[in-house]
């Protein structure tokens, strides 16, 4: 989604001159949000980022928590560090947000997402994803006689390597999950 | 015992145990139930206004005068979309606000039935939080959550849109002490750490500043006395953005007036030159910092706000504190006492003669008339014949706002309405509906332009019917001031759709809603005039005749910084460059 890119030198949120006297640097981060499973709350997180001008590079969500009726959203965003700790606050003063937890500083995650790919090709070509696929352990979950549908799950940049590499051997169609991320060790963040 | 009610009736008792007495609101289909519990009770007194807008500003204006959230009930459809304008100030000037919008029934909805609007959808980025209530099971509750988030952390509107089958339906009623708490609570209280450091700043600051907001007058009056406290022992300079007048008296000796694009010049300069910056429930608006690479180059900064999204939002700052400001004063104060009391006071008692300096310059000076009224003059005449009253000040949006914010001294908070960030015309003529309604035996004044008056002038019939002296002091230029200024400065005097044609006659049309019409054209007649108006018992239309071509300074024109204000004399074209043009 780069409809949304950040002018460098402006503020992400506003049409004015506001430079950021923190450095401009852009930086990837994955937030996870934990949200009521209410009607609209995606809306209002997705319109946060539309009316404040942020970029959304990745976004899922799903009910976590049946009981406790709450939703865990992970979004991947880039922005400089001014503006990361702006969409924080932004997103915790929402009220049906619980808690925001920034990932990407809050030492380590993983963070993973599945892909479908869908190859088609023949002969030699149709040979080399087979072998491309067994190096990369994704999983063929469809075949005609001319095509594989590949499952993979891993990092981000591992499913952009793998659909790099197959691009040139017939890629049709491509469908991501997006990155779903959780913190490393025995606890959950606070 | 729990009580069961139909939906409409729910409502009712909600708004009565929230301790609401005054709801401002249109009825329409989708809310004719609640329209027919509002007809059997006494509690809640009903203000029919003329146009919902209306029904939002006036909610604004009540809140604002009182410290109680405003209330307002509007039908689906046309109703919700019309009170938009209002929900949207109202979240830009932190003013809690509950809106109550009827909808389509719920099997209705999605089908573009009659008045059906997405209201939840259209009102989610302009309110703090809404709802949509599908089940009247979940109503009590709901509403009592909606007056929750409208009163803590940082104030701000919510909507909660009741479909019309969940206003007929019944279902047990749930008294606000046995609703569900809602899990939003804001922190209020600050960090031991952050006050020692905002303490430690103040006792070594050589040239300090208070830069206080509308954030002060919200916390309350327990916060404006803490202020007054913590600046007359500190003996330290304060100004205040447009939204906090009052907070501090502007008859204090600390005062040095407003800020910003239209404050004054020593308030400026300070903020430029301050090697200490105390920002008090303020947000660095734009307004205020102009051009934010050159802002207060070398201060240290502490800001205090309840809300975290507004620390480091355009201005990096060196102690943030997230806290009601109220109590972070308090404790403010408190340990510095406890440490001795100490300020810098030989540094201090020099930068309070560089302000004396700037103040020689009398930036509110302007050219005398005895034959037009400048607009400058009937604002000064208006102070000086109502200071002395129990007076409320209303404005609309321009120049006549911010001359207003020039020339009238609030000595009081929660005396001042205008519409800050939005910067909404329209919004001062409702709102003095709104506050005459709190203030029955006080003066309320709306300082309007004729442009901006006229666009909520359907009230007149609201003031009329509910017996509302409210006075319409119109500063009548016959132009859209403020948009003719900035084309003279910046677009070469092409003045493209920018005056007022086609006027009514303001003394007929008064007149023929029951009110009293004054006209007045000489600065000779002036004072008479204002006191005509003032004694009258019943509402005025005031059309006074300004100076045409008045502009307003001084100004920090676009995309520059505090140190490069313009007094009146210097503004010549060009003074605004073509970088500080896009700006608005």
């Amino acid at each position: 989604m780069n409809a949304l890119h950040i002018k460098k030198g402006a503020s992400s949120h506003s049409a004015y001159d506001l430079r950021n006297p923190l450095g401009d640097q852009r930086e990837t981060h994955t937030l996870c949000v934990l949200v009521d499973n209410e009607a609209g709350v995606l809306a209002r997180v997705i319109g946060l980022f539309s009316g404040r001008g942020y970029n959304i590079e990745s976004l899922t969500v799903a009910e976590t928590d049946h009981l406790g009726h709450r939703s865990r959203i992970t979004i991947v965003t880039t922005g400089t560090p001014a503006v990361i700790e702006q969409i924080k606050a932004q997103l915790s003063r929402l009220v049906p947000v619980h808690q925001v937890n920034d990932l990407t500083v809050e030492g380590p995650a993983v963070s993973r997402e599945l892909a479908l790919i869908k190859v088609a090709g023949t002969g030699e070509r149709r040979v080399e994803a087979m072998r491309l696929a067994e190096v990369f352990r994704a999983k063929v979950v469809d075949t005609t006689l001319e095509s594989f549908v590949f499952e993979l799950t891993g990092a981000p940049t591992k499913v952009d390597a793998f659909i790099e590499l197959m691009r040139p051997l017939g890629v049709v169609e491509v469908a991501r999950t997006g990155v779903a991320a959780i913190a490393r060790g025995g606890f959950a963040p606070d | 015992m729990t009580r069961h009610m139909t939906g409409a009736q729910i409502v009712i008792q909600a708004l009565k145990d929230q301790g609401v007495d005054t709801i401002f609101g249109y009825p329409g289909g989708a809310v004719l139930p609640i329209y027919d519990e509002l007809f059997q009770q006494n509690d809640i007194r009903h203000i029919l206004v003329r146009h919902e807008q209306a029904a939002t500003h006036a909610a604004e204006g009540y809140a604002r005068s009182t410290g109680k959230p405003g209330c307002v009930i509007v039908t689906s459809g046309p109703g919700a979309t019309n009170a938009v304008t209002g929900l949207t100030d109202a979240l830009m000037d932190s003013i809690p606000m509950v809106v109550l919008s009827g909808q389509v029934p719920t099997f209705m909805i999605g089908n573009d039935a009659f008045q059906e609007a997405d209201t939840v959808g259209i009102t989610r980025p302009c309110t703090k939080h809404n709802w949509l209530v599908k089940d009247t099971a979940d109503l009590a509750t709901t509403i009592h959550q909606a007056f929750h988030v409208a009163t803590h952390g940082r104030p701000g509107p919510v909507l909660v849109d009741i479909p019309k089958d969940v206003q007929f339906a019944t279902a047990a009623y749930l008294p606000p002490e046995k609703a569900r708490v809602s899990h939003y609570q804001p922190k209020t209280k600050a960090d031991p750490e952050a006050i020692l450091a905002a303490v430690e700043a103040i006792e070594r600051a050589e040239r300090p500043v208070f830069y206080t907001g509308g954030g002060i007058v919200n916390s309350g009056t327990a916060a404006c006395a803490a202020l007054r406290d913590l600046v007359g022992a500190t003996g330290f300079p304060i100004t205040s953005t447009l939204m906090g007048l009052g907070a501090y008296p502007a008859s204090g000796e600390a005062w040095i007036g407003m800020l910003g694009m239209h404050g004054s010049y020593e308030a400026n300069w300070a903020m430029h030159d301050c090697d200490v910056m105390i920002c008090l429930g303020a947000r660095f608006d734009d307004r205020i910092t102009g051009r934010t690479d050159a802002f207060s180059p070398h201060s240290y900064r502490i800001h205090v706000d309840i809300d975290p999204s507004s620390i480091n939002k355009n201005i990096h700052v060196h102690v943030p504190i997230v806290a009601d400001v109220g109590s972070a004063i308090e404790d403010i104060l408190a340990l510095w006492r406890e440490r001795g009391a100490r300020t810098n006071a030989g540094p201090v008692q020099k930068w309070w003669k560089q302000i004396a300096l700037w103040r020689e310059k009398d930036c509110f000076g302007f050219r005398r008339s005895d034959q037009v009224i400048k607009p400058q003059y009937a604002l000064q005449r208006l102070e000086a014949l109502t200071k002395g009253h129990d007076r409320y000040i209303t404005t609309e949006v321009g120049q006549h706002q911010m001359w207003a914010a020039q020339y009238l001294g609030f000595e009081e908070p929660n005396r001042w309405m205008t519409s800050g960030g939005l910067g909404t015309m329209g919004y001062g003529f409702p709102a003095s509906i709104g506050v005459q309604i709190a203030h029955p035996e006080s003066l309320v004044i709306n300082v309007a332009g004729e442009a901006s008056w006229l666009m909520n002038m359907q009230e007149m019939g609201t003031a009329t019917q509910f017996r509302l002296p409210v006075k319409q002091f119109i500063l009548n230029n016959e132009r859209l001031g403020m948009v003719r200024q900035w084309q003279e400065l910046l677009h070469g005097e092409r003045y493209s759709a920018s005056w007022s044609e086609s006027l009514p006659d303001f003394v007929k049309l008064a007149e023929s809603f029951g009110w009293k019409g004054i006209r007045c054209d000489s600065p000779a007649d002036l004072d008479a005039a204002i006191r005509e108006m003032i004694e009258h018992p019943g509402p005025v239309l005031f059309d006074c005749l300004v100076e045409k071509h008045e502009n307003c300074f001084p100004m920090i024109p676009s995309g520059k910084a505090h140190n490069e204000m313009l007094l009146g004399e210097d503004a010549t074209q060009g003074a605004i460059g073509a970088a500080g043009a896009v700006l608005v």
